[in-house]
C-alpha cells in the first residue's frame, strides 16, 4: 500500500512538473509579446517596456521559470495587472466559494445518483429502472444554465424561498450555504445523471460477473448480492466519474457563477481572460491543474482502498 | 428414496428449447456425471437444480431434492436451501471468487447467512474448511494472490462449508492443469465420501468422467440419450452419439512420415528475463527468468509437440519464436535468419511462420469478411497477390481446410467454433509458411469438432510437408499429431524425445508425473 501511495505521488509530481512547464510555454513562449498582448494594440511603447520590466521578461526564459515556480511555492502568485492587487488575494477570495460550492455540488449528485443508479440496476428493465433512466437521460440533456433559470424563477422569484443570486460571505454560514444552494443543484443536476448511469451500467457489469452467481449459489438472495459483492466492485469506474466531475464542478462553474452572480474563480477567470491578465490566467490556470491532480491522486488511493489487488501489485 | 430425482424436466426460454424430458437419479455418497458436448444442457440441468435459472426460463417437470420439488419452491425459500441443502462449484475459479473480499470471509459467508452465530465462530469455521479442502495459505488471502487450483479450493470449501447433501460440480477442473485437476478430483472424491453426499459431476472430459463417476448421462441437444452405471455404459455403449462421443474422445489421426530433412528452426541456448516490481521504492528492478537456456530445433515437414502445464514458459516461448519479443540470451533463427532483428521482429523470416491460437471466437475481427481475414497474411509478402490471383488463393486456401470458396464473403459471426479454427487454419496456411505455430489450438473445442481439425491437420500434412510446432496441456493430442515432444517445466525443456518413446517409457520425473496425472479413456477392447 504504502508503496503504491508512493508510486501515485512520484507521478503526481510529474504531472505537476510537466502542467507547470505547459502553461508557463503556452503564455510565455508562443510568439507574440505578453506585455504587448496585455496593454492592446494601441499600448505606448515605453509602457509596454515598463510592464515587460514589472514582469521580468527581461530576465532569461528558465530564470523566470523559476521565479514563477518558487514564487508560487512561498505563495507569491504575482501582482495581478487590472486589479493591482496580489493574484494570491484574489484567488483566496473566491476559491471560498468556489470550493464549497464544488464540494456542495458533487455531495448532492452523489447522494443522488448512488441510490438511483443502485434502484434502477436492481430493477433492470422494470418500471423504475426505465423512469430514472429516462430522467437521467432528460438530465444530460437539459443544459445547466437554463436549469439555474427555472430554479431562479420558482425558488426565488416566486417562492422566495433563496435569494435570485449573490453571496453574502461566510461570516454568517447558513446565509453562504442558502446562498449557494441553487447553484449547487443546478450544477449537482447533469453530474448526478451522468453518475447514475454509470452507477447503474458498472453494477449491471458486476452483477453479470461469476462472483456473483457464486454469492446466490451460497443463498445469497440477489438483493444480499447485490449489496455485498456487487456496489463495492462497481465502485471503481464511478470514481473515475466522480474525480473527473470535482475538476469540472471547480473550474466549469462559470455559466452557473454569471447566472447566479457569485464571485468564484470561474469568473475570476472570465474576467481575467477578457482583461487579458496573463499574470491571473497563468496563476488560476495552474491552481486548478494542481487540484485536478490532487483530485486523481486521492481517487488513485481510494481505488486501492477498493481494490486489494492494487494494494499488493505496483 | 434418492437424493435427487429428475424427472421430465423441460426447459426453454423464449421458442428455444433448451432440455426436454430430462431425467436423472442420485443417491447419497454417490457420483453422477452429466457428460456431453456444449450445448447439450449440462449446466442448465445444474442451474436448475440450484434453482438459479436464468429470466425467462419456463420449466415443466419435477426436480426432487431430499422430498422437496426444487420448481415449486419459493426464491425465498429456494436461498435458505442454497448452500445449506446443495452447493455449487463452478468452471472458472479465477473469477468465481469476488476480488475485494477475502477468501475467508467469503468462505464465511455461506455460514453466517444460513445460521445464526458469531462472525468469530464463523470465521474459525471457515478457517478449518479450508484447510480440510488442502489449502496451505491462510484465510486472510485475496482471491487474485491464490492460483487457479488454490482458488477452486476455496470455492469447493464455500461450497461444503455447511456440508450440503447434495454438491453439483460444473466442469470443476476444466480450467485447470492435468495435476491440479488429479488432486481436485481426489478431493471432491474424498468429500462425498466422507461427508456422505450426492456430487452431480458435469464434464464434457469422457476420461475424467470414467475415472470418477459411478453412474453416467450422456445429453445430447437437452435430451439425456443414454445413461447408467459407469463401467456397464462404456461397456456396452447403445445410442450412437456416445458411441461417437467416445469415439471422438480416443480420435487418434496418422501421420505421414516425416520426411528426412533439415533444419528450419533452431533455438540455441534462449534465455528470457521479464522485469518483475521493484522490491524497494526506486530500487533495481530485479528479474523473472521465464525461459532456461532453451535449445532444440525443428526440422522441415516436422511435426513437434510442446507440453506443460500454464506457467511454464509455453506463451513465452511461442511469443519469442514467433520474434515479437526479444530474448536476452542465445538465438533463434529460421532458415539462418534471425526472427528478431533492429528491434522488431524480422519481417522476412515472418513470412515463413504463422500461428494458430486457441480462442475461435476472438481471435477474429468481427468487422472484417472471411477473405480479409484469411488474407491479413499478405501484408508479410513483398508484392502480395491482386486480382484474380488474390481470388485464387483465397479459394484454395478455403478448400484447403474443407471451407468452400463461397464462404469468402461471410462474416464470422456466421460460422461455428470448429469452422471459425478452419478459418484460423485457412489465414496461416495462405502464404504457404515453412511452420506453424499451433498455441492451444484445439483446446476450446468440442471433441468431435477437435477431431475433425486433427484430420484436417493430418490431411494437410499429407497434401504437402508441413513442419509444425503443437502447443497443447492435452496429452492425448499431443500424442497423435507430434511426431517428436518437448516437455517443459518451470522454463526449461526438461525432456524431448519421440512421441512414442515419451509416452511410453518417460524419463524424468515431472513427466512421468505429468503422464500419470493425465485421466484416461477406459480401454474397452474393441470399440461399438
Amino acid at each position: 500500500m504504502i508503496r503504491y501511495a508512493l508510486g501515485r505521488l512520484t507521478s503526481l509530481v510529474i504531472s505537476l512538473i510537466v502542467a507547470s512547464i505547459v502553461i508557463f510555454a503556452v503564455i510565455e513562449v508562443i510568439p507574440g509579446d505578453p506585455a504587448a498582448f496585455m496593454l492592446g494594440i494601441n499600448a505606448r511603447p515605453d509602457t509596454i517596456a515598463a510592464l515587460r520590466a514589472e514582469m521580468g521578461l527581461d530576465q532569461p526564459l528558465i530564470t523566470r521559470y523559476l521565479d514563477w515556480i518558487t514564487g508560487m511555492l512561498r505563495g507569491d502568485f504575482g501582482q495581478s495587472w487590472t486589479y493591482k492587487t496580489p493574484v494570491a488575494e484574489l484567488i483566496a477570495d473566491r476559491i471560498w466559494v468556489s470550493l464549497p460550492l464544488a464540494i456542495f455540488a458533487l455531495t448532492l449528485s452523489t447522494l443522488v445518483a448512488f441510490p438511483a443508479g443502485i434502484y434502477a440496476a436492481s430493477r433492470r428493465g422494470g418500471a423504475g429502472d426505465v423512469t430514472i433512466m429516462g430522467a437521467t437521460q432528460l438530465g444530460v440533456a437539459i443544459p445547466n444554465f437554463w436549469f439555474a433559470m427555472i430554479l431562479v424563477l420558482i425558488f426565488a422569484i416566486n417562492l422566495r424561498w433563496f435569494s435570485a443570486g449573490g453571496f453574502p460571505g461566510w461570516d454568517n454560514p447558513l446565509q453562504a450555504i442558502k446562498s449557494l444552494t441553487l447553484p449547487a443543484i443546478a450544477l449537482a443536476l447533469p453530474q448526478a445523471a451522468i453518475l447514475a448511469r454509470v452507477m447503474r451500467s458498472s453494477l449491471l457489469d458486476m452483477l453479470g460477473e461469476d462472483f456473483i452467481r457464486t454469492a446466490r449459489a451460497k443463498g445469497l438472495s440477489a438483493r444480499q448480492a447485490l449489496w455485498r459483492h456487487a456496489v463495492r466492485n462497481a465502485l471503481i469506474p464511478v470514481l473515475t466519474i466522480i474525480g473527473l466531475q470535482f475538476s469540472f464542478l471547480l473550474a466549469g462553474g462559470i455559466i452557473i457563477e454569471q447566472v447566479f452572480f457569485l464571485p468564484g474563480l470561474g469568473r475570476l477567470i472570465f474576467q481575467s481572460i477578457s482583461a487579458r491578465d496573463l499574470i491571473v490566467v497563468e496563476s488560476v490556470v495552474m491552481l486548478l491543474v494542481f487540484t485536478v491532480i490532487m483530485v486523481n491522486f486521492i481517487v488513485d488511493l481510494a481505488y486501492a482502498a477498493v481494490d486489494p489487488r492494487l494494494r499488493t501489485k505496483s | 428414496m434418492s437424493l435427487l430425482a429428475i424427472k421430465d424436466l423441460s426447459l426453454s426460454i423464449g421458442n428455444t428449447r433448451i432440455l426436454h424430458k430430462v431425467g436423472l437419479d442420485i443417491q447419497a455418497g454417490e457420483i453422477v456425471a452429466i457428460t456431453g458436448e456444449s450445448g447439450s444442457g449440462k449446466s442448465m440441468t445444474a442451474m436448475a437444480v440450484m434453482g438459479l435459472l436464468p429470466r425467462g426460463s419456463v420449466a415443466k417437470g419435477e426436480i426432487m431434492l431430499n422430498g422437496t420439488d426444487i420448481l415449486q419452491t419459493t426464491e425465498s425459500d429456494l436461498c435458505t436451501m442454497r448452500g445449506n441443502m446443495m452447493g455449487i462449484v463452478f468452471q472458472e475459479p479465477m473469477t468465481a471468487l469476488n476480488p475485494v473480499q477475502t477468501i475467508g470471509a467469503q468462505v464465511a459467508e455461506t455460514i453466517l447467512i444460513h445460521e445464526k452465530t458469531t462472525k468469530a465462530n464463523a470465521h474459525k469455521r471457515a478457517a478449518a474448511m479450508l484447510e480440510r479442502v488442502g489449502l496451505s495459505v491462510p484465510p486472510s488471502r485475496y482471491p487474485h494472490e491464490l492460483s487457479g487450483g488454490q482458488r477452486q479450493r476455496v470455492v469447493i470449501a464455500m461450497a461444503i462449508a455447511l456440508r450440503p447433501k447434495l454438491l453439483i460440480a460444473d466442469e470443476p477442473t476444466t480450467a485447470l492443469d492435468v495435476t491440479t485437476q488429479a488432486r481436485i478430483l481426489d478431493l471432491l472424491r474424498d468429500l462425498v465420501r466422507e461427508f456422505d453426499m450426492g456430487l452431480l459431476l458435469i464434464t464434457h472430459d469422457l476420461a475424467v468422467v470414467a475415472d470418477v463417476a459411478d453412474k453416467i448421462a450422456v445429453m445430447q441437444n437437452g435430451c439425456v440419450v443414454e445413461s447408467g452405471a459407469t463401467k456397464h455404459l462404456f461397456a456396452h455403449m447403445q445410442h450412437p452419439y456416445t458411441k461417437a462421443l467416445f469415439a471422438a474422445s480416443a480420435h487418434t489421426v496418422s501421420l505421414p512420415e516425416t520426411p528426412a530433412s533439415s533444419p528450419i528452426l533452431q533455438v540455441r541456448n534462449v534465455a528470457r528475463d521479464y522485469p518483475i516490481s521493484r522490491k524497494a521504492f526506486l530500487g533495481p528492478r530485479p528479474k523473472f527468468r521465464a525461459l532456461h537456456d532453451i535449445s532444440f530445433q525443428i526440422n522441415a515437414g516436422e511435426r513437434v509437440g510442446l507440453v506443460g502445464e500454464s506457467g511454464c514458459g509455453k506463451s513465452t516461448l511461442t511469443r519469442a519464436i514467433l520474434g515479437l519479443e526479444d530474448v536476452q540470451e542465445g538465438q533463434i533463427t529460421l532458415d539462418g535468419d534471425p526472427v528478431f532483428s533492429d528491434k522488431r521482429p524480422n519481417l522476412a523470416v515472418r513470412r515463413k511462420m504463422q500461428v494458430v491460437f486457441q480462442d475461435p471466437f476472438s481471435s477474429f475481427n468481427p468487422r472484417h469478411r472471411v477473405d480479409r481475414l484469411i488474407t491479413e497474411p499478405f501484408h508479410l509478402l513483398p508484392s502480395p497477390p491482386t486480382g484474380q490471383a488474390r481470388a485464387n488463393a483465397i479459394a484454395k486456401a478455403l478448400t484447403d481446410v474443407g471451407l468452400s470458396p463461397a464462404d469468402a464473403g461471410k462474416y464470422i459471426h456466421e460460422f461455428s467454433g470448429g469452422q471459425r479454427q478452419r478459418i484460423a487454419i485457412a489465414r496461416a496456411l495462405i502464404i504457404a509458411p515453412e511452420l506453424i505455430i499451433f498455441d492451444e489450438a484445439v483446446s476450446a473445442l468440442d471433441v468431435s469438432v477437435r477431431a475433425q481439425v486433427l484430420d484436417l491437420i493430418a490431411d494437410l500434412c499429407r497434401k504437402r510437408p508441413l513442419a509444425y510446432l503443437f502447443i497443447s496441456h492435452d496429452l492425448s493430442v499431443v500424442r497423435t499429431v507430434t511426431d517428436r515432444v518437448m516437455v517443459m517445466q518451470a522454463g526449461k525443456i526438461v525432456e524431448q524425445g519421440e512421441t512414442e518413446t515419451v509416452f511410453t517409457q518417460p524419463q524424468h520425473p515431472y513427466t512421468q508425473t505429468l503422464i500419470a496425472a493425465a485421466p484416461k479413456l477406459p480401454d474397452l477392447g474393441q470399440r461399438g
